[in-house]
């Protein structure tokens, strides 16, 4: 019998796993799964509810590990990034990748026996999406990687109404709509600080490919789209009177919050102007709260 | 020939805590499984005594 040491450190923590899970992206889906659920007709089961809102986040870490995985390589170039617990050297990327797929089956599982086929059907289409669609196809090969792979982080209000419901209607779509053209300048504010970290990395995020000045407009482009668009929840009766007054306002800065981006300097290495975007990218998270919160009021204590 | 890999405590003490969270997930999965059938069964026995 021979003894050896072990070839490399194994003192991942339970936080280090955590992280593999992305549980910032997590809350963010939870939240929206959430409302979801809650917005959708009928009493539900609170013990049904809960473990479809649960699957959808296991599934939201599911694929946040799988990325992981894949992109190591870019985590390791990426300041933002580089602390991860794969390029860090603190997991392996095969148990990355076995996690992620563990964590995939048990989702999809999940959703099926407390929920059934659609909401699980739906759950499984979003890792794929996410996983496959936009980590190893989108993000390296257009700058539209973060418009078209948004729709993943879009579904998630959608496939909790399908799991109370067992249907889909426009309601629950308004809702990936809004999150979908949300993401866009959501993404690009960032990216617009961080476009020398994507250009190093060779990740072809708008300002690498087209350009700071590009970038601004599409930002400002997007939020004209949707902020009008948040507005109609109004219209097919999803949102009432407080909606109406928050998604107004809450889009009329939004779009005034984006006007400022894009008569500015921002991206272009000047603190001041990427200042603008960093408010930008601020409120906008605060703005898609709000809708949603406000959604999850007016129909849960209805 | 048998291999046998020498773990330092530091490493013992990680993989101990790694498999604490695995058995409590693994728990926690099984009691939602649980949680799950109990309520669908509710939800068909009342369905029954409704059709009735």
């Amino acid at each position: 019998m021979v003894d050896v040491t072990a070839s490399h450190q194994r003192t991942a923590s339970a936080s280090d796993y955590l992280a593999l899970l992305k549980p910032r992206v997590m809350s963010l889906v939870v939240f929206t799964g959430l409302v979801g659920y809650v917005a959708a007709p009928g009493a539900g089961d609170w013990v049904l509810g809960f473990a479809a809102v649960f699957a959808i986040a296991i599934a939201a870490g599911a694929s946040g590990a799988l990325n992981m995985w894949y992109d190591s390589d870019i985590d390791l170039i990426m300041t933002r990034t580089r602390s991860r617990p794969i390029p860090s050297g603190r997991i392996d990327r095969e148990e990355a990748l076995m996690m992620g797929l563990t964590l995939s089956a048990l989702s999809v599982v999940t959703m099926y026996l407390a929920a059934g086929a659609l909401a699980a059907g739906l759950l499984a289409f979003t890792i794929f999406f996410y996983a496959v669609v936009y980590t190893m196809w989108l993000k390296r090969a257009t700058p539209q990687n973060i418009v078209i792979g948004g729709l993943a982080g879009a579904l998630p209000p959608a496939i909790a109404w399908a799991a109370k419901t067992g249907s889909l209607g426009i309601d629950p779509l308004l809702l990936v709509a809004i999150i979908f053209f949300w993401t866009p300048p959501h993404f690009w504010a960032l990216s617009l600080l961080q476009k020398d970290d994507y250009a190093a990395a060779k990740v072809p995020m708008l300002p690498v490919t087209h350009g700071a000045q590009a970038t601004r407009v599409q930002i400002f482009a997007y939020s004209l789209l949707v902020a009008p668009l948040a507005v109609t929840p109004v219209l097919t009766g999803l949102g009432n009177m407080i909606y109406a007054a928050v998604s107004v306002l809450g889009g009329a800065m939004f779009v005034f919050l984006a006007y400022r981006v894009l008569r500015s300097k921002a991206g272009e290495g000047i603190a001041a102007d990427d200042k603008r975007a960093r408010d930008l990218f601020g409120f906008s998270i605060l703005y898609l709260f709000m809708l949603f919160a406000v959604i999850f009021i007016e129909r849960g204590f209805a | 020939m048998n291999e046998t890999v020498t773990l330092t405590p530091e490493e013992l003490k990680a993989r101990k805590r790694r498999n604490m969270w695995l058995a409590l997930s693994l728990g926690a999965f099984i009691l939602l499984v649980f949680a799950i059938t109990v309520s669908k069964m509710q939800a068909y026995s009342l369905l029954g005594i409704s059709a009735q």
